[in-house]
């Protein structure tokens, strides 16, 4: 077989098996990975929970890691970070995304996901992960949307028939905004498992109140000698944070945080520094384009028409956002091909040069 | 001052640009779904031609099948080469963020790496457009095609050459890219070169590999049959490819700017050169499709990162701006350009200038001629 799709590579020069299989179907794509929607539920108001059926060339991931979806919306490939909540086990991927306000993507997956639906997939990245050799006990805190990533850990765990202590500790507004709670309902049945839910705006919860060390005392009062993991929102996380540095045990603390939407700075203000992450330069933002940074901090990015002609000075840009000097075009989309020539940075920004 | 810049006042060439880029946001707002629908499309049946012409040539024992899978196969190359990879290539697609479309990625079936091409094309020929001594597509360095190009007994072949980069339009293209011209001439070193010949070589073991070798050798005892096929496919697309990229430039109304007249130029004044530098075809939707649209050559070298669909869209548009500056908007059918172009070629094989015949001086000619004498 190996050797067929190899001959069927030189066959299909230059564009390779999959820009041929895809056409057939688009998840019988050998080298990309893709997913299709197979199931899509709608647990709260403000979210989808998709059921993915990954491509041939998906390798697993590990609980609490995180993935890229793709999507095209009105033609344009939008990619977004998120933490499968499943279990590692299984071979499926179940997503639950929470449409932000003014999130593009988001919404985009909570109105439109449908089964069929297929989407583009990375690979699994992140080290907010459980070691290997599973500690005794273990704490995992999680507020809002931050739930996925700690909810797959302690799937897995249970998946695993792990026999050790593990405290699921959630923080949200309300009890009625907490999806999956059937599910957690079900697995804190298991007698070694605790499911707490701190609810900061009602009183429908096991907890009131935003994080406390009060609260951590009484749900894991062993806290002290265990692992945490624990994703959320920023200030929750700062919370969690102070509370385990004023103890000395910052290195038992595991976090993930997810990004809020961009707030996309006052283009007129320069500012912030321009880092090339290839070449590991790094300058103060000029307000002069990318490519002229680039050459002042000693960099020779290849060009050509340096007037937004000749897309040779294109580049990635991993994070930050930049305006289009010839359209006034302002853009913060992360992992975004740019041209250099005509590009200004505005506030920081990452570039792969 | 110069012909070029003679043409409009400095207020009216700012006006002029102003309105061409207010035209260009027009168009890069409106982009959406329709546009990646379209060249998806392209995309599909472009491979469905190629499927279908592979096919066809392992029947290739019954004349029809052959003569249909090389046409099948021609057709997918056309497409491949003129409305799909020419056209990403230039970045038309690159705001979708799509790997498959994007312009830095893109690979075509054709012996030219994508990387060179897009160096020669995108940058030299596209920034420098008709500059003599500056835009290497101004003869590509083989023919003299300006009558500014000084003459030289080399150029008695102008025909013969003509004929040569027709027949071999890819290989043209490829040794372009590594400037074979000014290395012969001492001009560039080869070692300058090692990274354009190393993908050069690459590129090209693996297209003939799968023409010339893997196809014929997959059909058995058909093998001289499809080997045959494939090179007739390769061949009717080195012609098309060929008639419609000298057209774009070369027609003899067409003009041709040196370097001093195009100094320190304004975007106004760039967009200026590109509009008298390049001609249209006219024809049906099918033909422009087939010519990856460069029938509008004129919109194209406006806007070469705009996609080619757009071009039919707003030709009307660029042609009622020029009327209104007063400029040329050259255009007519493929095979009245095409002898424009060849008797041009035949013309300037000899010395002088030829423009003694030429139909029109244009003004600029006229310019040139009143600031020469």
């Amino acid at each position: 077989m190996a050797r067929l799709t190899a001959l069927a590579e030189r066959l299909l020069t230059p564009h390779g098996l999959d820009r041929y299989l895809e056409l057939i179907d688009p998840m019988l794509v050998r080298r990309e990975i893709r997913g299709e929607v197979t199931d899509v539920r709608r647990q709260t108001a403000g979210t989808a929970t998709l059921t993915l059926r990954p491509s041939r060339a998906w390798p697993g991931f590990r609980a609490g890691q995180h993935v890229r979806v793709t999507v095209d919306i009105d033609g344009v490939r939008r990619t977004r970070c998120y933490s499968p909540a499943c279990s590692q086990y299984g071979g499926l991927l179940e997503l639950t995304v929470k449409a932000e306000p003014h999130g593009l993507v988001s919404r985009h997956l909570r109105d439109a996901a449908v089964p069929g639906m297929v989407v583009g997939l990375s690979e699994p990245d992140g080290d907010f992960v459980l070691p290997a050799r599973r500690p005794s006990r273990v704490l995992l805190i999680s507020g809002g949307s931050g739930i996925t990533p700690v909810l797959s850990m302690l799937r897995t765990l249970a998946d695993e028939n792990h026999d050790g202590e593990v405290v699921f500790l959630h923080y949200a507004r309300q009890a009625k905004d907490v999806p999956y709670r059937a599910e957690l309902a079900a697995l804190a049945e298991r007698p070694n498992i605790t499911v707490a839910l701190a609810c900061t705006r009602s009183d429908d919860g096991d907890l009131r109140g935003r994080f406390s060390a009060e609260q951590l005392g009484a749900v894991a009062p062993w806290y002290r000698h265990a692992p945490a993991y624990a994703c959320g929102p920023a200030p929750l996380l700062e919370a969690v944070g102070a509370h385990y540095a004023a103890e000395g045990l910052s290195e038992q603390l595991h976090t993930e945080a997810f990004t809020a939407a961009l707030t996309v700075p006052d283009p007129a203000a320069a500012g912030g520094r321009v880092r090339f992450t290839r070449s590991g330069a790094e300058t103060e933002n000029s307000g002069r384009p990318l490519l002229e940074q680039a050459e002042e901090a000693g960099l020779r990015p290849e060009h050509g028409c340096r007037m937004g002609i000749c897309l040779s000075c294109t580049q990635l840009k991993a994070s930050g956002t930049v305006r289009d000097i010839k359209t006034g075009a302002v853009s913060g989309e992360e992992d975004e091909q740019i041209q250099l020539c005509v590009s200004v940075p505005v506030g920081d920004v990452d570039i792969h040069c | 001052m110069t012909g070029l810049q003679d043409r409009l006042t400095p207020e009216q060439v700012e006006e002029f640009g102003r309105e061409l880029d207010e035209l260009r946001q027009r168009i890069v707002d409106d982009l959406g779904e329709d546009d990646v629908a379209y060249i998806k499309r392209i995309i599909k049946t472009q491979r469905g031609l190629e499927a279908a012409g592979r096919a066809l040539l392992f029947a290739g024992f019954f004349p029809p099948a052959w003569l249909a899978g090389v046409g099948a196969l021609s057709l997918s190359k056309i497409l491949d080469n003129m409305e799909i990879g020419h056209n990403v290539m230039h970045g038309q697609y690159d705001w979708t963020r799509d790997p498959a479309l994007s312009s830095q990625r893109f690979e075509w079936d054709n012996v030219a790496p994508a990387e060179n091409w897009r160096h020669s094309h995108n940058y030299i020929h596209h920034t420098y457009t008709n500059i003599l001594d500056k835009d290497r597509d101004v003869g590509y360095g083989i023919l003299r095609i300006d009558p500014d190009q000084k003459w030289h007994p080399y150029y008695l072949g102008n025909p013969v050459y003509a004929v040569l980069t027709a027949l071999f339009f890819q290989w043209g293209v490829m040794l372009h890219d590594l400037e074979v011209d000014r290395l012969v001439k001492g001009e560039r070193t080869w070692s300058e070169f090692a990274d354009v010949r190393a993908r050069i070589v690459r590129k090209a073991a693996q297209q003939l590999g799968k023409d010339y070798v893997l196809f014929p050798l997959l059909t058995g005892p058909l093998a001289p049959l499809t080997l045959a096929g494939n090179a007739s496919a390769n061949l009717a697309r080195n012609l098309w490819a060929f008639a419609v990229i000298f057209c774009g430039h070369f027609p003899s109304d067409v003009e041709s700017f040196t370097e001093e007249e195009t100094e320190r130029e304004s975007r106004g004044q760039w967009y200026l050169r590109q509009i008298l530098g390049s001609a249209n075809l006219t024809g049906g939707p099918l033909f422009h499709v087939l010519t990856g649209n460069l029938s509008h050559q004129i919109e194209h070298h406006l806007f070469p990162d705009i996609p080619s669909r757009r071009y039919p869209m707003i030709a009307p548009q660029v042609r009622a701006i020029c009327a209104k500056y007063g400029l040329p908007y050259h255009t007519g059918p493929l095979h009245k350009q095409l002898f424009s172009v060849a008797k041009k070629i035949v013309r300037l094989a000899l010395p002088g200038s030829g423009r003694a015949a030429d139909p029109e001086p244009t003004t600029l000619e006229r310019d040139r001629d009143l600031k020469a004498a």
